[in-house]
């Protein structure tokens, strides 16, 4: 093959990839918006977000308005959280809330909001999400605020005067706070070991 | 099927037509009264009314006593069901279900039997009025309706599900007697959806967002934070599994799969997806779903479902009757990508032999394997160990025991042992 030859096989093959091109037809008989997105859903208002907003960050951000004291939450624990907690919140059936310091490192560790959770802003935002279990959702935030009050009071980490509000409760140290470690795995049988 | 001269006989006979090969005098005959009755019932409430009616009558095909070759079968149905011959079922509890892998084939678990585990049970949504939100440290807050999730590109994948809670009880010693007690909390779907991607470059992130905060519409309000840097690859908006619509215990009509990712970060319900710029710390990812060392500490988003396998046959409960052949089966499956290996042992860990992977061996999938094997009536120690794409081999109970002690209830995922003795016994051991 001269290169005569050779160029003209060339340009064959550029004449059919135009050819090809043009049968495909123009690009945007497929549409699409410059900026790449789908352009579905719509904006939520702020009143939208509000509403489902209901989350509680470990620095109290998202904490709503509000207070509770130890003895107002003495009332509410027996009234809504007793039944299935027990009395003084260690008696359960369901998980124990009170007491447990100092047995994670034992044959026998007790994990309560005491011994374990490692933030106290976590148990305002459970409450107030998904308890009591038979009416989630049904406390109001002072309610809230007092029996988180009372749960910290039964585990030595609160003061009888201490008004729980969005300012105080983040600033509650949980014991175990500095507790948790990030995942180190895999640990056993690593690649390689 | 055919007859002398070559021709194709029917299938299906004719009701009333005398079969060829048998003698007519031993065909039963139609009642006359069952015949009038199909005929009217039939054009008055329509087929699927004749088939409720007429189910007594069917008697033959409804109760298998006979031979189905000689009375009509039952009419064609709407929305399938299994055989009433066939029994498996789920384990359940009031908040957990779990899968009978010891009756399964194959690697997708049927959507009626794919384990189920709810906080305050399963909530009823109509589809319409189901709402997506996107928010947080986004450009767009936005707010997606179920019919317009399902207008993006659309992206279907076998991924298995597993609880980190799945054989948590082992860790104390063997407990459970069934592999449904004891591993069934696993399965295997095809999830379809949008991917998580697509729906959060349509909200925009803003530079801050490195975790999402996925919450649940049932009455647990369930809330997980997941790292965006780990999940935006993967993870998957669901709307269907294995074909249609969720089931309601799977987060019908939502729901996350975030793939070889432990179960309870798959949030069921989806409601809301909140962009922040560190974990929220929520109850589940607290005092929950973390791993107790002995020394006292807790691992915390201990995301990864690592390598596991386990023999579904011959398996806890379970009796072989006769000496000879008997077919090993199990699953396998690593939360980091492909089964490479699995190998099974008969003699409890001695000699091991790589088991037959059967195709399609998928990415954080249920794998199937299976190992001829031929029993000669003695004892013998059943056991199975995944080897997965990274290297990673499945730890026998010491050595996993050995480093996380016995405390930390979840992500068990040691070898697991079956016991065979002379009587063909099957035992958790």
């Amino acid at each position: 093959m001269d290169r005569w030859e050779r160029a003209r096989v060339r340009g064959r093959s550029l004449l059919l990839l135009l050819f090809v091109i043009l049968a495909a037809g123009p690009a945007d008989v497929w549409g699409g918006s410059k900026d790449a997105l789908f352009h579905l859903g719509r904006v939520a208002t702020p009143e939208e977000i509000q509403a489902w907003d209901i989350d509680v960050a470990p620095d109290g951000e998202g904490l709503p308005a509000g207070r509770g004291t130890v003895e107002a939450g003495e009332r509410v624990y027996a009234g809504h959280c007793a039944g299935c907690h027990g009395g003084t919140g260690v008696e359960g059936p369901s998980p124990k809330l009170v007491g447990g310091q100092g047995t994670l490192a034992s044959a026998h560790p007790v994990k309560t909001v005491g011994s374990y959770w490692p933030y106290a802003t976590t148990l305002f935002d459970y409450i107030y999400r998904a308890m009591p279990f038979v009416a989630p959702q049904s406390l109001t935030p002072d309610q809230v605020y007092a029996v988180t009050a009372w749960i910290l009071f039964q585990n030595g980490l609160l003061d009888k005067d201490v008004v729980l509000d969005r300012e105080t409760l983040p600033k509650v140290r949980m014991p175990h706070r500095t507790g948790f470690v990030p995942d180190p795995r895999p640990d056993v049988n690593r690649p390689g070991s | 099927m055919t007859d002398k001269d070559g021709k194709s006989m029917p299938n299906e006979r004719e009701p009333g037509v005398p079969s060829r090969d048998a003698p007519v005098t031993t065909r039963p005959k139609e009642p006359p009264t069952r015949r009038a009755f199909l005929t009217g019932a039939t054009s008055l409430f329509g087929a699927a009314a004749a088939h409720v009616l007429l189910a007594p009558f069917l008697g033959h095909a409804a109760n298998g006593s006979g031979d189905p070759t000689r009375v009509p079968g039952a009419l064609a149905t709407e929305y399938g069901r299994r055989s009433p011959f066939e029994r498996a079922k789920r384990l359940t509890k009031p908040q957990r279900s779990r899968t009978p892998l010891q009756d399964l084939h194959g690697i997708v678990t049927p959507s009626a039997l794919h384990f189920e585990r709810h906080h305050n049970g399963v909530p009823l949504i109509d589809p319409a009025k189901h709402r997506l939100l996107v928010h947080g440290l986004v450009e767009r807050p936005l707010l997606f309706t179920l019919a317009e999730l399902k207008r993006f590109p659309s992206i279907s994948r076998l991924v298995f599900i597993e609880c980190s809670g799945n054989s948590g009880k082992e860790w104390k010693g063997p407990k459970g007697k069934t592999v449904q007690e004891i591993h069934g909390l696993t399965s295997t779907s095809e999830w379809t959806g949008v991917r998580l991607s697509t729906v959060l470059s349509e909200a925009g992130l803003t530079p801050g967002a490195a975790w999402m905060l996925a919450e649940g519409s049932d009455a647990a309000a369930m809330t997980r934070s997941l790292p965006l840097n780990r999940v935006l690859d993967e993870a998957l908006l669901c709307y269907a599994q294995n074909g249609e619509p969720l089931r309601p215990e799977q987060g019908y009509p939502l729901r996350l799969l975030v793939p070889g990712y432990e179960g309870n970060t798959c949030i069921k319900w989806l409601r809301r997806l909140k962009l922040v710029a560190s974990p929220m710390m929520t109850r589940e990812e607290t005092s929950k779903y973390t791993d107790l060392m002995p020394d006292g500490t807790a691992r915390q988003f201990t995301f990864d479902m690592e390598a596991k396998s386990v023999i579904t046959a011959p398996s806890g409960g379970q009796r072989l009757k006769k000496t000879g052949y008997v077919e090993i089966r199990g699953l396998a499956w690593s939360g980091r990508g492909r089964v490479e290996k699995v190998e099974v042992s008969v003699d409890g860990g001695k000699n091991w032999r790589t088991a037959r992977l059967q195709a399609p061996v998928l990415p954080k999938c249920h794998t199937r394997f299976c190992l001829d094997w031929w029993w000669d009536g003695g004892k013998a120690v059943l056991q199975s160990r995944c080897i997965d794409e990274t290297g990673y081999r499945q730890p026998a109970r010491q050595d996993l025991v050995e480093v996380r002690g016995t405390n930390s209830y979840y992500h068990y995922n040691a070898i697991q042992s079956w016991q065979i003795d002379e009587a063909g016994n099957v035992r958790n051991g």
